[in-house]
């Protein structure tokens, strides 16, 4: 008896996956942005349907390059919020779903919020780093994730080999001079590098939970956010503030770019929604929840100047400054057989 | 010999001792602190963490899964292991050694054939897309991928047992005028109950803890496409460690009931013989 009814009621507990019709958009990000868009997300809900029908955002995070391939496989995303110009690119080039000029369409670049590289060290900071320089010493252990797999470790790695060359073309060397330094600079830093974790996430936990390395290079908004969420829970604190935050005297200006999907938003009659969510990104309510979130508000003159005080002073340089775009970088330093496939051996036994 | 016998004793002891320790180190251990974790707060926390809304649609999806997943597979379990059993025929080892094949791939292969089958650049993925049928990144996807890993747990539950039970009574009851499906009905399964039961239980702890091939064909939609396991991750990337293990604790405390059901079916079923 009890048999029959078990075998029965699992035919019976089939329910039926019904999903609403609202009029919904899906905006599909990598992953340091979760905190920034839940938030942003209800504030542009509100808005929106204030003078419109109501809205809802739909919300989707993975690693940056993990996400353009899931849009180039089918993903309906109206927008996309990435942490590279280059997966948008990938994105426009593999499927024509949007047009190649697509960071034209909105301002800076079509980066709402920017970021850049800074270092992590232990309490004290006992190696003493202070700068790129001090990275190349032989007793620092060096943290970060594989450019190969990670968006954030190509920031890194780019912000490394732009100080470099920044350092030899101040002292009025030569390009060819100051390229060849960089390399060299770049090599001793990877030859540091005692573990490459897959993603940034991966890297922070090397270097908080086990404790591995001397110095961490990662995300100015996820070290600031580290630190916030680290001091937060009341259990970790005495285990986590065992670190401090290090500005380097040079950094990459890193600007994640958001775009609109067009064939997408056209199929599903969202254009006018999507790129309406877009721009809000650009108001003092978008600009302002940046900042909360850590990420640098592009146009800084909307928010106070009190919130901005969280993001230290350095001097930075974008990528477009050394290396022209992201689709040159990329064949260059990161496509196999590029400079880092020729500096990164796996260290011998 | 009271040397020996006090020796025998001591060793014994010696290897329960070991037996325990490992037990508890490597078992016991693991789920305390994911229950001490989970009540880190309180239980007023537990209980917030768990009702979290965003918690309940993950919860509704794993449960939505498993009762499609789990149904389908016992019925194709159930033939499979019929056919494979009480007959001979060409083909039948290949047959057995495929069943097994979910099991012996890695599932984030699993998830990735089927990105490839039904992705937009896919085999079928034109056809759905011309439909505006979405597959992969959303719910029909997920439960695609469940049915494909928990494929073999009812089929390798029940083939064993069948085969084991031989034809005679099938062929009694046939020679005394019963149909195919009377037989099947009234003798065959009765026969096999309690390894269904047990096959479904196992199945069900599969469907609904399934990670690695559900993560790639996911699309990682909040409240929609996240399953339990994939947001316990995201809670635990979040920081969020105490909610994390809030919903693992459901999670244990779901896989000792389903032990303690699998156990009552396996005494009831050694009974039988």
């Amino acid at each position: 008896m009890l048999f029959k009814l078990l075998f029965l009621s699992c035919f019976l507990c089939i329910p039926s996956i019904c999903f609403s019709k609202t009029l919904d958009l899906l905006n599909v990000s990598y992953d340091p942005t979760r905190e920034f868009y839940k938030e942003f997300n209800r504030e542009f809900e509100k808005y929106w349907s204030s003078s419109n029908s109501a809205v809802k955002i739909r919300q989707s995070h993975s690693g940056s390059a993990t996400q353009a391939r899931a849009v180039i496989s089918g993903l309906q995303a109206d927008v996309v919020t990435l942490a590279l110009a280059y997966d948008i690119d990938i994105i426009a080039k593999e499927s024509q779903l949007l047009p190649s000029n697509w960071q034209q369409r909105l301002p800076n670049n079509s980066s709402p919020y920017t970021s850049t590289i800074i270092f992590l060290v232990r309490k004290g900071n006992p190696k003493n780093i202070h700068d790129w320089s001090d990275l190349i010493k032989s007793n620092v252990e060096v943290i970060m994730p594989n450019p190969k797999t990670s968006g954030a470790a190509r920031w890194n790695y780019l912000a490394a080999w732009g100080y470099a060359l920044q350092s030899k073309l101040a002292e009025k060397k030569s390009n060819a001079a100051a390229e060849k330094y960089a390399k060299e600079f770049v090599t001793a830093l990877i030859k540091n590098i005692p573990v490459l974790d897959t993603g940034a996430r991966g890297s922070t936990t090397t270097f908080v939970n086990r404790n591995i390395g001397d110095v961490l290079i990662t995300w100015e908004n996820e070290a600031l956010l580290a630190f916030q969420q680290m001091s937060k829970s009341s259990s970790a604190s005495s285990a986590h503030s065992q670190f401090e935050i290090v500005i380097p005297s040079l950094s990459i200006l890193a600007r994640p770019p958001v775009a609109v999907i067009d064939k997408i938003v056209d199929k599903r009659k969202s254009r006018e929604m999507a790129e309406a969510y877009l721009k809000y990104l650009y108001t003092p309510v978008g600009q302002r929840l940046a900042a909360k979130h850590f990420f640098r508000p592009a146009l800084p003159e909307l928010v106070d100047k009190k919130e901005l005080a969280i993001f230290p002073t350095l001097k930075l340089f974008t990528l477009e400054d050394f290396f022209g775009s992201w689709e040159k970088a990329h064949k260059i330093h990161f496509a196999d057989g590029g400079t880092f496939d020729q500096i990164y051996r796996p260290h011998a036994p | 010999m009271p040397m020996n016998t006090l020796a025998s004793k001591a060793a014994n002891a010696m290897i329960t001792l070991v037996a325990l320790s490992f037990i508890f180190l490597f078992l016991i251990l693991p789920i305390l602190v994911i229950l001490q974790q989970g009540f880190s707060e309180g239980v007023v926390a537990w209980w917030q963490n768990i009702s979290d809304e965003e918690t309940l649609l993950a919860l509704r999806l794993t449960l939505t899964v498993a009762a499609i997943a789990v149904p389908l597979n016992l019925l194709f379990g159930i033939m499979i292991a019929w056919t494979i059993a009480k007959f001979q025929f060409r083909g039948r080892e290949l047959l057995l050694t495929l069943i097994d094949l979910p099991l012996a791939i890695p599932p984030i292969i699993s998830g990735l054939m089927y990105v490839l089958l039904f992705g937009i650049y896919g085999w079928f993925g034109a056809f759905f897309n011309n439909y505006d049928v979405q597959i992969i990144y959303a719910v029909p996807g997920i439960i695609l991928v469940t049915i494909f890993v928990t494929l073999p747990y009812v089929a390798r539950e029940l083939i064993p047992l069948l085969s084991k039970q031989g034809t005679e009574e099938e062929l009694a009851a046939i020679s005394l005028g019963a149909s195919g499906l009377q037989t099947f009905w009234r003798v065959t399964l009765p026969n096999v109950k309690w390894g269904i039961l047990h096959g479904i239980i196992l199945c069900n702890a599969r469907a609904m803890g399934e990670f690695g091939a559900v993560a790639v064909v996911s699309g990682h939609i909040r409240g929609e496409t996240n399953t339990l396991p994939l947001h316990i991750e995201i809670l635990y990337n979040e920081y969020n460690f105490v909610a994390a293990f809030a919903i693992s604790s459901l999670f244990v405390s779901l896989a000792t009931i389903t032990l303690l059901l699998k156990g009552m079916s396996s005494e009831h079923h050694s009974k039988k013989h």
